[in-house]
């Protein structure tokens, strides 16, 4: 199934598309209010723009500094290529460890690379501790948004998955009670795990030290309990200098959430006495990604979902309609590096409208991107053929001024004149699920002559 | 292998050089520190109080507690922090009581390092958390504060701007997810 067909199928439930709606704009909502604070809001964002272009032009450098940094700190680095060497080189950190039961916090990357199921496959328990992510584990399913994992799940969902997975009051569906009983739950976890691991926000050149951000705290619960640390990170996290931070922390929990800032931001600089920490760097397609000039910029994300929260498709398809990881405008640009041809309906998947592109914290041109994309697909032959044959005749039409006034008036004269069904049909998506507009008598080429005509 | 492999395949594709922005601060004259922080902590959910009142807010507020672990002098807990064996023995704190050496009006954010919680899980593990802040080491904002401190002097550190909270249930917030459930600074 292509996005639209997904798509269709999440709007089928109007209720609920109004519902998941409203919830994802609430976020915006916040947003707006959270940046509207800061007076120099633009200013922030052109310097962490300017930070990130910068670093991405020195990126080898500052990951062999940050490296060599953190080496000296008593980390452990590990580099991994694939999502494959990533996945073993984890278990095998766990396996020297002998780890039974690992808890996680939130990691696009982890989940990206199939983390879980490779662990658990090799008899290693996996506990993901962000109560979204939590919930969504619980339930066998991925994240359908990157902030807010579990947005597209109503609170009586979440009440009968608790009632049947931590025995909660049958019918219960108070957010607050059902926090509690994960509270309780998720503490038994941290306390009988042996090693944690966490996604990377920010990794620090200057100082070779990770950061994460995160309002629960179930992070830190978990890196400090036992004695094994594990960090995944990409490598385009890596931020110069720890100044920095003040920059991209300043913007980063406004735009996902409108807080001026997480309630946590953790730096984790050397293992705990006793302990070990690793951090494990990842390519896993982002150098080849870094090598398309007009699609490289999307390596500044920092993930804070607020591109998702504007997009008037996103709020009203949900994050699986998108077929991968990261959903929503970012992930229409990111995914087709993955998979062209596979992803090549994503960037279709907008209305080009920018409002992703005006709030990016970095400034990434997403609604560009995208354009720029559709253009990269058609020339690679991976278009539909509905919209190769359309695209062709509207080429030709549009390109002479007599063959388009032709057109133009049989149009008009056959919206007015067909019966119902031959204008609402299969062949014709614009008159899907809505009436066309009443088509005026003539054409406002027609009327701009008149115009100047009359005296 | 990977890591050369990676470095490599950077250097052929990176863009060209573009220089490293020099960082502004943005200081506000008409901005308070201490009041913007005392609003902005009770907006996130949080509470100050002078710290003269701290041993008031203990009896007052959580007569319950039994386990109380301090690492600010003069104010008594008991908990020996130094003979915990490990850390996993901190799950049954009810209050603990830290210092911090920096406040950030803007998130009403402090700063605890390793030194100040003596183990890092503890600000995290406890069920309330009371932090002891100078009123002269509030800045205005998260820049002006990493202007200020080294985030590896220690091993671990932290900004924790309020109590641990999740809105993961239907956008509904919801105070004291995993961590502390609440956060309140003691101002002197």
């Amino acid at each position: 199934m292509n996005h639209a067909q997904k798509a269709s199928a999440f709007i089928r439930d109007e209720t609920r598309t109004d519902w998941h709606n409203r919830a994802v704009w609430h976020l915006r909502q916040k947003r707006d209010l959270g940046a509207g604070s800061v007076p120099e809001w633009e200013e922030l964002r052109n310097l962490a723009s300017a930070i990130k272009t910068h670093t991405l032009s020195n990126l080898d450098d500052y990951l062999t500094r940050f490296e060599e940094k953190a080496a000296a700190n008593g980390v452990h680095v590990h580099w991994a290529a694939t999502a494959e060497d990533h996945n073993r080189i984890v278990h095998g950190i766990l396996t020297d460890h002998g780890v039974q039961k690992l808890v996680k916090s939130k990691s696009m990357l982890t989940e990206d690379c199939h983390l879980n199921p490779y662990l658990e496959a090799r008899g290693i328990e996996v506990i993901d501790t962000d109560l979204g992510e939590r919930i969504i584990q619980m339930r066998h399913e991925p994240p359908s948004h990157i902030v807010a994992p579990a947005i597209h799940i109503r609170k009586e969902e979440v009440g009968e998955l608790f009632h049947k997975e931590l025995g909660t009051d049958a019918g219960a569906s108070d957010p607050k009670y059902l926090t509690e009983a994960a509270r309780g739950h998720l503490r038994e976890h941290f306390l009988s795990s042996t090693a944690a691991l966490t996604g990377v926000n920010f990794a620090i050149a200057e100082t070779g030290g990770v950061v994460v951000c995160t309002n629960e705290g179930n992070a830190d619960m978990g890196v400090h309990l036992h004695g094994l640390q594990i960090h995944c990170m990409g490598i385009e996290k890596i931020i110069p200098r720890a100044a920095d931070l003040g920059v991209f922390i300043r913007l980063l929990a406004r735009s996902a959430t409108g807080q001026p800032s997480t309630i946590y931001t953790s730096h984790y600089h050397r293992p705990k006495s006793g302990g070990a920490m690793h951090i494990v760097i990842v390519d896993n397609g982002r150098t080849e990604h870094l090598g398309r000039a007009d699609f490289r910029n999307s390596l500044k994300c920092i993930r804070c979902g607020a591109c998702m929260n504007t997009c008037p498709i996103y709020r009203r398809s949900g994050g699986y309609s998108y077929g991968h990881t990261v959903p929503g405008p970012i992930g229409s640009i990111l995914t087709p590096g993955i998979d062209m041809k596979k992803f090549s309906d994503l960037p279709f998947a907008s209305t080009l409208c920018g409002s992703c592109s005006d709030v990016c914290p970095v400034k990434i041109d997403i609604h560009e991107q995208l354009y720029k994309w559709r253009q990269v697909i058609a020339e690679a032959g991976h278009l539909p053929a509905s919209k190769r044959w359309s695209m062709k005749v509207a080429g030709k039409v549009l390109a002479r001024s007599g063959r388009y006034d032709f057109f133009g008036k049989m149009a008009r004269m056959a919206l007015r004149i067909l019966p119902r069904f031959m204008v609402y049909n299969r062949f014709n998506p614009w008159g899907k699920a809505r009436e066309l507009p009443a088509a005026p008598k003539q054409s406002f080429k027609e009327w701009f002559k008149q115009q100047n005509q009359q005296p | 292998m990977s890591r050369n492999q990676i470095l490599e395949r950077i250097r052929q594709n990176k863009p060209a050089a573009t220089p490293l922005p020099e960082l502004p601060d943005f200081p506000r004259a008409d901005l308070d520190p201490v009041s913007v922080f005392i609003q902005t902590v009770e907006t996130g959910g949080g509470k100050t109080l002078p710290f003269s009142e701290l041993e008031a807010w203990m009896a007052v507020e959580h007569p319950a507690a039994r386990l109380i672990a301090s690492n600010v002098p003069g104010i008594q807990g008991n908990v020996e922090l130094d003979a915990v064996p490990t850390p996993t023995d901190l799950n049954p704190v009810d209050i603990a009581v830290i210092p911090s050496q920096l406040g950030i009006a803007e998130s009403g954010a402090v700063w605890v390092t390793e030194a100040d919680c003596v183990h890092r899980v503890l600000p995290f593990i406890t069920q309330h958390l009371a932090v002891v802040l100078d009123r002269s080491n509030i800045v205005q904002n998260t820049q002006m504060a990493y202007n200020r401190i080294r985030v590896d002097e220690t091993g671990f550190g932290v900004f924790i701007a309020g109590p641990s909270k999740t809105a993961d249930i239907e956008q509904s917030l919801v105070i004291g997810a995993q961590g502390a459930r609440s956060y309140t600074v003691f101002l002197r």
